[in-house]
């Protein structure tokens, strides 16, 4: 009987909490990752897309009216979305998001961040004081995270914490397989000399050892110039780069210039989740741009 | 034998004696162990336990302790100096060259001046707006926008703003910005024309209409964006004046609806009333005569305003190609007394305006924009005043175009052209040069 009653408690209350956490997620891939570990527990909204380039959103109404009615926000951090995400926070009037609060997460917090600078001044461009915040090119980086994000899930809804953890073992064990399978695909990939538009795949190149020669915007933030476009074509009689890569957001034109002039490929890179048709969920991001690169470095 | 025997036992007491000293030391150093063992048990579990509360307390907190091992010495120590607590602070630096034609008393005709009209030509430095903005403690954030000129500093706006309220509702309290209308909350370095609409000439003293008291917001808990807001306050300002009373001098209200339409449009939309009132406001009237005769307007205000903007951004990706249109209406009501000293009677007013404009970012460099506005004089019933003082009707009209290049989000030079009839009988063409810049942490801004 009183196992019943037990069983029957334990069902009333997975009812109750069935999706009972609703997430804000800023960037694609934090929205993916909190679907990965948290599953149908969680109701998650995510504010871009591969298409939209996070420095530059607008604090629209809807952003607001999304977050007023959230517990956790998934930010990236390191400044990348200093833009709008302190306004839709504060403007929101739910201060359990509030940086500092538990319903408040970053990303970029939980990892070892890559070009920290050492000079902040605007005259070096769009620079983050925190160093590169596009941390999820690395997928040893995506596991800190989602480590962080399920201990975070767990104390927030605590009736899930074991559903949370068990969601992020299944995706640690089938994440760890298939980031060796991408390690091994990518290992011909080693010193190959890239030049990109904008520095988002400092990670990536870290972690597949390719090696970042230059790139198209003079300074981080700032369109490639003509000038600087010719400046980066002299460089590639002095040290070649094999291919020229952008995000999904970016503009193909100044990556088009470059690989006419040279007649290196211009590579797009979907960068983030649902940037290509493959990149439906993480896997298929890592998946897809690993076969881009062999692709294009052939 | 008696000496060996005795020398024997002599021996063996004393090795007994020796054993007995021994089996008295062993017991000691044994108790002495256990003393050990047992306060070193002790110091471990308590170390244990303080291992236990700081691993409890590290997962509380998560995310610093999950960055620590990992992260390298600058990421993990955060300056502990005082002036890590510093406010944010950014500079606004504003100024323009400006070609137009040389009116003294510039206004617009049919309306009641809200202040002075500025008809400064050639170069000049616009004010230039210093920012501070910190989180006061876990419950308040705190914003003060110094607006410095030759000689004079004005405080534009010093506000305290909630934090912890929660349930959608935000207070602010001090002197801001109203949130009426949708231009009105934006600082002029974010307007995308170097000057102000012509509506909000006419409606407000320099352009915008600040308050000193109270602002209450609450955004509904619902996916579309619904928001209410009501302020109380001072009410000092044009077109109210300072009645130094107890109670609230003028008050607001409003609601902002907003939302996305697909991936690639938001907008949002603004009802607003404003009502204040005024004693002895004095303003310069024209007589029939041609010469001009004070007078000093008793009565209330009413304002009322409709707001609209959309934005559209292929993808909703507006770094490289935007468009936003933006459009106002507003109708103002005032009824009272005018005092044009031939003693008070009389005086009733209703009158509006409306600009639309569009701008139009074609590389992320480069934008581009129109801009038309007209205005009303509407009905002026002047009583009997409308014996000696001439009731002017007017259309007030100006259109504008603008072409501005950025260098980076934190600098613009803006070119403007615009054929100005916003006083009878005058087509100015206004041509000005204008740079925007701004230094240090700009925060974000509103949609």
């Amino acid at each position: 009987m009183k196992r019943i009653i037990f069983a029957f408690f334990l069902l009333l209350t997975a009812g109750i909490c069935q999706a009972d956490l609703s997430v804000f997620a800023t960037v694609p891939e934090w929205g993916a990752l909190a679907r990965e570990i948290g599953g149908d527990k969680l109701r998650v909204y995510t504010a871009t897309t591969a298409f939209q380039d996070p420095h530059r959103i607008e604090a629209r109404p809807s952003l607001l009216a999304q977050a007023r009615r959230v517990q956790l926000v998934l930010a990236a951090g390191a400044d990348l979305e200093v833009g709008w995400l302190p306004l839709v926070l504060r403007d929101a009037g739910n201060p359990a998001i509030l940086p500092g609060q538990p319903g408040y997460f970053e990303a970029a917090a939980q990892v070892t961040r890559l070009e920290v600078p050492t000079v902040i001044d605007r005259a070096h461009g769009d620079v983050h004081a925190a160093g590169n915040p596009h941390v999820h090119l690395d997928p040893r980086n995506v596991l800190k995270v989602g480590e962080a994000l399920t201990r975070r899930l767990g104390e927030l809804d605590p009736a899930n914490a074991v559903a949370y953890r068990t969601g992020f073992q299944t995706f640690a064990s089938k994440w760890q397989a298939a980031m060796a399978g991408w390690e091994k695909a990518a290992a011909p990939l080693r010193g190959t000399p890239v030049l990109v538009h904008h520095k988002s795949f400092v990670y990536l190149a870290n972690w597949l050892g390719l090696q970042e020669v230059g790139t198209l915007e003079p300074k981080p933030g700032v369109e490639p110039s003509s000038g600087h476009l010719s400046a980066l074509l002299a460089a590639q009689q002095t040290r070649p780069a094999r291919v020229v890569l952008r995000t999904a957001y970016q503009p193909e034109g100044p990556s088009r210039w470059i690989a006419d002039k040279t007649g290196i490929p211009a590579l797009m890179l979907p960068y983030t989740v649902g940037g290509s048709e493959r990149a439906g969920d993480l896997f298929g991001l890592f998946d897809d741009s690993v076969q881009r690169l062999l692709q294009a470095a052939r | 034998m008696s000496r060996l025997t005795l020398a024997a036992a002599a021996l063996l007491a004393a090795s007994g004696a020796a054993q007995a000293a021994n089996d008295a030391d062993l017991a000691a150093i044994r108790a002495q162990i256990d003393e050990m063992k047992k306060s070193y048990e002790q110091r471990i579990a308590s170390l244990e336990k303080k291992l236990a509360q700081a691993e409890s307390q590290a997962s509380a907190r998560g995310e610093q302790t999950a960055a620590m091992p990992a992260a390298p010495g600058p990421q993990s120590a955060p300056a502990s100096s005082a002036s890590a607590f510093n406010p944010e602070v950014s500079l606004i630096l504003q100024g323009q060259y400006r070609q137009q034609k040389d009116v003294a008393g510039r206004g617009i005709t049919g309306f009641v001046p809200s202040g002075e009209f500025a008809n400064t030509r050639g170069f000049s430095v616009d004010e230039t707006e210093l920012m501070l903005s910190a989180n006061i403690d876990p419950y308040w954030r705190g914003q003060a926008v110094i607006a410095m000129a030759d000689g004079q500093a004005n405080i534009e706006e010093a506000w305290l703003q909630s934090l912890a309220i929660g349930n959608g509702i935000g207070l602010k309290a001090g002197r801001y910005r109203s949130g009426i209308g949708y231009l009105n909350e934006r600082h002029p370095h974010q307007h995308d024309f170097s000057d102000v609409p012509l509506m909000y000439q006419a409606m407000f003293e320099e352009g915008a209409y600040v308050q000193d008291g109270v602002q209450l917001k609450w955004l509904a808990p619902a996916p579309l964006f619904v928001e209410f807001g009501a302020e109380f306050g001072r009410g000092a300002s044009f077109p109210g004046t300072d009645r130094n009373k107890n109670g609230s001098g003028g008050g607001a209200a409003y609601v902002h609806v907003g939302d996305d339409l697909g991936i690639a449009n938001s907008w949002r939309a603004g009802l607003s009333v404003l009502r204040t009132a005024a004693r002895d406001r004095e303003a310069d009237f024209a007589d029939l005569a041609g010469s001009t005769v004070t007078g000093a307007f008793n009565g209330d205000s009413t304002t009322f305003l409709a707001d609209f903007v959309w934005k559209w951004a292929p993808n909703g990706n507006a770094s490289y190609q935007n468009f936003k249109f933006q459009s106002e209406y507003f109708q103002r009501r005032e009824s009272g007394k005018l005092d044009a000293g031939a003693g008070a009677d009389d005086y009733r007013t209703r009158q509006s305006g409306w600009y639309a404009q569009g701008v139009y970012q074609f590389t992320p460099n480069w934008r581009g924009g129109l801009r038309y506005e007209q205005l009303d004089s509407g009905t002026r019933d002047f009583g009997t005043n409308a014996a000696n003082l001439l009731v002017e009707s007017y259309r007030p009209k100006r259109a504008s175009v603008m072409v501005d290049y950025s260098w980076s989000e934190f600098s613009r030079l803006r070119l403007q052209y615009a054929q100005d009839k916003a006083m009878a009988g005058l087509t100015d063409h206004q041509v000005s040069l204008q740079y925007v810049m701004s230094l240090g942490a700009h925060g974000a801004h509103k949609f």
